[in-house]
């Protein structure tokens, strides 16, 4: 039995690898230089990159970010500092909930918000949708960071005559910002590979998409419409844009669990 | 609150905005939903859930093919991911030594944050293929009088889609049911080790059944990601709403009408339509996330309670 548990491990594990190696062995003969800096080919036409797809998930996640971040953390810090104990309830259920919204309704949820008024698809729906993902999880991490920082912290810069607006933003932030900056990371890198709440809000869009206010393409968005296209040059194309998508949630996904176990500051009695 | 002083008083009031606001677009949220899926649920009222026609040109909408889907792909899911999720969950908290289990975890850490049109990517090429060819071939001759495996190997399909979501739940199975197991106070264990159990006596007798609830919620959490889950369901479950015995044949799920019609839908009744599958979508991850919840944080207390007593 003990072996047969070890096999369950291994062969989870082993899926990682499996996923890495296919994307990096037909991802990795398909990219190209024309990849980062084409425009998608015209329809029938071999060649062409993925240039607008890259410069949109970009701009997506910017829109992302300005959204989910601020009230996220701000969000946090009054969970953690200023509320009682219903409010700080309502706010964590609320959280959760909204983190366990399958993202296709986020994805309604922002269409009728930012797409349906408007009668256009655009960039700043996209973002809102990918932005309403990143807030729950950039709260709830933030605040259970902000809450690991060492009481003896808090009471110093207090006892010191600093007022609470002030220990936040010189000690306890401070104090927690590498957790604060993992879980901004974990969260950007959940929402870089979403698409489903894209389809109808972002859209997609197979030339340059100037400002923020047209559809715009993305990676995620792309690698879905070629793969199910049935040309074989559009299946090479996902490939890579699969390989250079996942390359970049695994490489966040490193770097912010690096950054976390660098340290920090740990509670002590 | 009295002892906040007046930069405190402004600091206050704005994070005091930004957190409200959390629970303000929850609420919009729900509320859309609602409001956005009036006329069919004025139109259709209950018989929405019992109907099989979806008919845009007619404009007759039934959920049932799409909720039928979606229930059995995540049947097949959990059938396939929650011994091997629990397994590999077992070894890592209990019999693996604390370094190869950490090393191993990261790995999970990394495959949960894989996104779903990879795997459908992958399902697309790889899944589908390998299904028409060697899979679904090879479970007609063995088991081809169970009317849950015939008829003709499309490679798409209900048995497919499950299989890909059954990959993509399992590192949520094994993570919380890892961390539920850690949970588990020593000294069950060592009072099991003290009587005479064995290592895997002990895992399986008393620190697996100490843990059953919280790893009931692991399931319940992967089983509300599965019923949500939209890319990769879409691109291998073959698009085509039908009822069927069989699981080769090809179907439809809640998330992935709504993927593929949402754009394309003509007049307020379709879209509206639309909108209603993802209320439903909403309610049922909803309920299943909330009994998990419970289930994990009454292990996690129960556990913790008895570490200290």
């Amino acid at each position: 039995m003990l072996t047969l548990t070890g096999i369950c491990a291994v062969v989870a594990v082993a899926v990682l690898f499996f996923i890495l190696g296919y994307l990096v062995y037909h991802g990795g003969t398909s990219i190209s230089w024309n990849f980062f800096t084409k425009l998608p080919a015209p329809v029938g036409e071999t060649g062409g990159g993925m240039a607008n797809a890259i410069v949109g998930s970009a701009k997506l996640l910017l829109l992302a970010a300005l959204i989910g971040v601020p009230v996220g953390f701000l969000g946090a810090i009054y969970l953690a500092e200023f509320s009682g104990t219903t409010l700080a309830f309502v706010v964590r259920y609320a959280a959760d909930l909204l983190n366990g919204v399958p993202s296709i309704v986020i994805g309604i949820f922002a269409y009728s918000l930012a797409v349906l008024p408007f009668k256009h698809f655009s960039a700043l729906a996209g973002g809102l949708a990918l932005g309403l993902m990143m807030i729950p999880i950039t709260l709830r991490s933030t605040e259970e960071f902000l809450r690991a920082v060492p009481r003896a912290l808090r009471e110093g810069a207090m006892a010191l005559g600093a007022s609470k607006a002030r220990t936040i933003a010189t000690v306890i932030v401070p104090a927690a910002y590498r957790g604060i900056l993992t879980a901004v990371l974990l969260a950007f890198a959940r929402v870089a590979g979403e698409t489903a709440p894209l389809l109808f809000t972002a859209f997609g869009n197979r030339f340059w998409s100037p400002g923020w206010n047209q559809p715009i393409a993305s990676l995620p968005v792309m690698i879905f419409t070629y793969a199910i296209a049935p040309y074989e040059d559009w299946h090479r194309q996902a490939w890579a844009a699969g390989l250079v998508l996942l390359g970049l949630i695994l490489v966040i996904n490193i770097l912010a669990r690096a950054i976390l176990s660098r340290g920090i500051a740990v509670p002590r009695s | 609150m009295s002892r906040l002083r007046e930069g405190d008083e402004i600091v206050r009031m704005i994070t005091f905005l930004f957190a409200a606001s959390v629970v303000l677009v929850t609420l919009l949220l729900v509320f859309e939903l609602w409001t956005g899926s009036t006329l069919p649920r004025h139109k259709f009222g209950l018989d929405f859930f019992v109907t099989r026609v979806w008919d845009p040109i007619a404009g007759d909408f039934g959920a049932l093919p799409f909720i039928y889907g979606t229930l059995v792909t995540a049947a097949v899911s959990l059938i396939i991911a929650v011994p091997l999720g629990i397994g590999a969950a077992i070894f890592l908290a209990e019999l693996a030594p604390a370094r190869v289990s950490d090393i191993l975890e990261f790995f999970i850490d990394l495959l949960a944050a894989v996104p779903s049109v990879i795997y459908g990517l992958l399902g697309v090429f790889i899944v589908v293929p390998l299904m028409r060819e060697y899979i679904q071939p090879g479970l007609k001759k063995s088991l081809g009088f169970l009317p849950l495996f015939q008829g003709p190997a499309y490679g798409v399909g209900f048995l497919t889609a499950g299989i890909v979501l059954a990959i993509m739940v399992i590192p949520y199975i094994i993570s919380v049911s890892r961390e539920v197991l850690l949970s588990v106070p020593r000294d069950q264990r060592e009072a099991a080790l003290a009587l005479g159990a064995t290592r895997w006596e002990s895992t399986w007798k008393v620190v697996v059944p100490f843990a059953r609830t919280g790893i009931m919620g692991s399931i319940f959490l992967a089983l509300a990601r599965a019923l949500g889950e939209t890319m990769a369901v879409t691109m291998v479950i073959g698009n085509t709403p039908t009822i069927s015995a069989s699981l080769f044949s090809p179907g439809y799920s809640i998330a992935a009408v709504i993927a593929n019609e949402f754009t394309e839908a003509t007049g307020d009744l379709y879209l509206q339509s639309l909108i209603e599958l993802g209320l439903v979508l909403f309610l049922l991850t909803f309920i299943l996330n909330g009994l998990a919840r419970l289930l994990i944080v009454a292990t996690s207390q129960r556990g913790s309670g008895m570490g200290q007593a």
